[in-house]
């Protein structure tokens, strides 16, 4: 049986990967994971300097999900490369940076940093968390403004490019047709959903942002309905993630074109959901004599 | 080390009012420490993430552990029905914990208000080993007199109460009974309400006087993954490099001149 997956000529041995923010730089996990049977970590966002995030509280809990609105703080490249890179370089697993910026030029210098360090497979950017004002989505939601990010990090990235799409927008296949168009070497989606939480009996915003992104199982039909219609628009492979919960959830992404899937908020609920993902889908492909997972990348039948 | 398993609990009754008090058999009370705390995870799949609830006590032979929480919402209210021999997942022992060794030889005041209380329990137990029994002064502050937990706290320590309608000891808050029992301390210790702990915080820093305060906050993970959980400190923070250190894992106790509560 052979679960290994490609992506922009980057061979990961098995489709499953940490959603970006839900997993840090893996340090944290590492107690409850053995990191070498991950099919990669994807790291929290990296931006140039660091960022202090939101003020709190930033997380709250809705039926089936979670709402957060952390802000993206982050120690920032220097650190990283200092503390976050050498840790994960212990690690027989590949390594997707995510990296966040508030303009171009945020966003250029840590992929510039980050170009010269061969441990680091492939760059996932961020034009779609919800939660901070300036950059990040705002170059998200309109296919211009999403393409002229994508061409900019093409031009000065050395590893191949994820974009990572918001589900914010009313036409994920436009969003996916502009980043292909724009030299994207794949797509990741769904980042979380703008969500709000009122606490009737405090008369208060849950969260101090008042908005937050909504993630956990609570989002999975969006979320696979989306890379179904990203899938269908372009060529690219696509990282499919939102609520991920067990390994049958993980096959739905895949069936509607994944060619790897992220486990994001069930993180939180299961430290080793990961693990138990990556088992499920060997024990599927057992049951269904499927000898090579690629056959199994958007099979779904009308 | 954390590990996450399913425990078993051994015993549960309702302490006062919505208050509950369990007893769980799992083998991190080998090593827990006062002040560390456990994530409990409701098996009501609708609720997913866990509830952060702190250690009271640990079982002598090192096989138990006990919990004292209050009902807050759904999870909550689903632990309150759980039956000895049933299983509970939990993830432990997490944060760093009470300083003990801080208090060596001291006269120390642990200070306490409604569910902050429980902790104290096990770090009066644990700071006998440390200092003079006489000089472990606690204070705890509650409702009314629906005092939980008090003849397990006048056990290890001094025992001074203060309730908001003043049916028990002295009327308002702790820091009512700190005055009004002229209590003077070389160190404290403290968990409780934001208020309380704004209060605590302006009185050690006037009087010069070390507190150790544990916080709270809304958590994801409860590993210092998420940076849901954080306190604005006054120092650069270890993960970050900003000024935001994670309860979770840098706290939940931080030194209360350290962070801008």
């Amino acid at each position: 049986m052979n679960t290994q997956t490609t992506i922009a000529g980057v061979t990961f041995k098995n489709p499953v990967m940490t959603a970006s923010g839900t997993f840090g730089s893996g340090m944290e996990y590492s107690e409850f994971v053995d990191l070498n049977r991950l099919g990669a970590v994807v790291t929290k966002g990296v931006a140039s300097v660091p960022w202090q995030g939101n003020p709190t509280p930033r997380v709250a809990e809705v039926y089936g999900g979670m709402l957060n609105a952390i802000g993206l703080q982050n120690p920032g490249i220097d650190v990283f490369m200092e503390r976050d890179i050498p840790f994960l370089k212990q690690f027989d697993t590949k390594v997707i940076v995510n990296v966040c910026g508030k303009t171009v030029e945020d966003y250029v210098e840590v992929v510039e940093r980050l170009g010269d360090e061969p441990a680091v497979s492939m760059l996932e950017i961020n034009v779609s968390c919800p939660n901070v004002k300036e950059g990040a989505i705002a170059f998200g939601q309109k296919a211009d403004a999403l393409s002229h990010i994508t061409q900019e990090i093409k031009r000065h990235a050395r590893q191949p490019v994820i974009m990572k799409l918001s589900p914010n927008v009313t036409d994920i296949g436009e969003m996916a047709r502009a980043a292909e168009a724009a030299g994207a070497d794949a797509l990741s989606l769904i980042n979380t959903l703008t969500g709000m939480k009122i606490d009737i009996h405090r008369r208060k915003f849950a969260l101090a942002n008042k908005t937050g992104g909504l993630s956990g199982p609570a989002i999975k039909p969006v979320a696979v309905r989306m890379v179904y219609q990203a899938a269908q628009a372009v060529k690219i492979p696509i990282i499919g993630m939102g609520g991920i919960a067990s390994a049958e959830d993980a096959m739905e992404f895949i069936l509607a074109g994944a060619s790897a899937v992220s486990i994001g908020a069930m993180n939180f609920v299961n430290p080793c959901t990961t693990l138990e993902v990556i088992k499920g889908i060997e024990d599927y492909m057992e049951q269904y004599h499927v000898e090579n997972l690629t056959e199994l990348i958007g099979a779904v039948e009308a | 080390m954390k590990k996450k398993q399913t425990a078993v609990v051994v015993s549960q009754r309702e302490a006062a009012s919505r208050i509950y008090d369990m007893w769980i058999e799992t083998d991190l009370a080998e090593q827990a420490r006062p002040g560390q705390f456990l994530c409990i995870y409701p098996r009501d799949k609708s609720t997913l993430l866990p509830r952060p609830i702190s250690i009271c006590e640990v079982r002598e032979d090192g096989k138990a552990l006990r919990i004292v929480y209050r009902i807050a919402g759904q999870g909550t209210a689903e632990f309150s029905g759980y039956m000895p021999g049933d299983g509970i997942q939990i993830l432990g022992s997490l944060g760093n914990g009470f300083p003990v060794d801080a208090a060596r030889g001291k006269k120390v005041l642990l200070m306490g208000g409604g569910i902050g209380i429980p902790p104290l329990l096990q770090l009066a137990k644990t700071l006998g080993g440390v200092t003079d029994q006489d000089n472990i002064r606690i204070v705890v502050g509650y409702r009314d007199a629906q005092t939980f937990l008090k003849e397990d706290l006048e056990r290890y320590g001094h025992l001074y109460i203060a309730t908001e309608d003043g049916s028990v000891g002295s009327k308002g808050n702790v820091m009512n009974a700190v005055e009004d029992n002229g209590l003077d301390t070389e160190l404290i210790y403290a968990c409780g309400p934001m208020p309380m702990l704004r209060a605590i915080k302006r009185y050690s820093e006037e009087k010069g006087i070390k507190a150790y305060i544990s916080l709270e906050e809304h958590m994801a993970c409860g590993v210092g993954a998420c940076l849901g959980c954080v306190v604005k400190t006054k120092k650069v923070d270890s993960h970050s490099h900003v000024h935001n250190a994670r309860i979770c894992t840098d706290g939940p106790v931080f030194e209360a001149e350290e962070v801008e509560i």
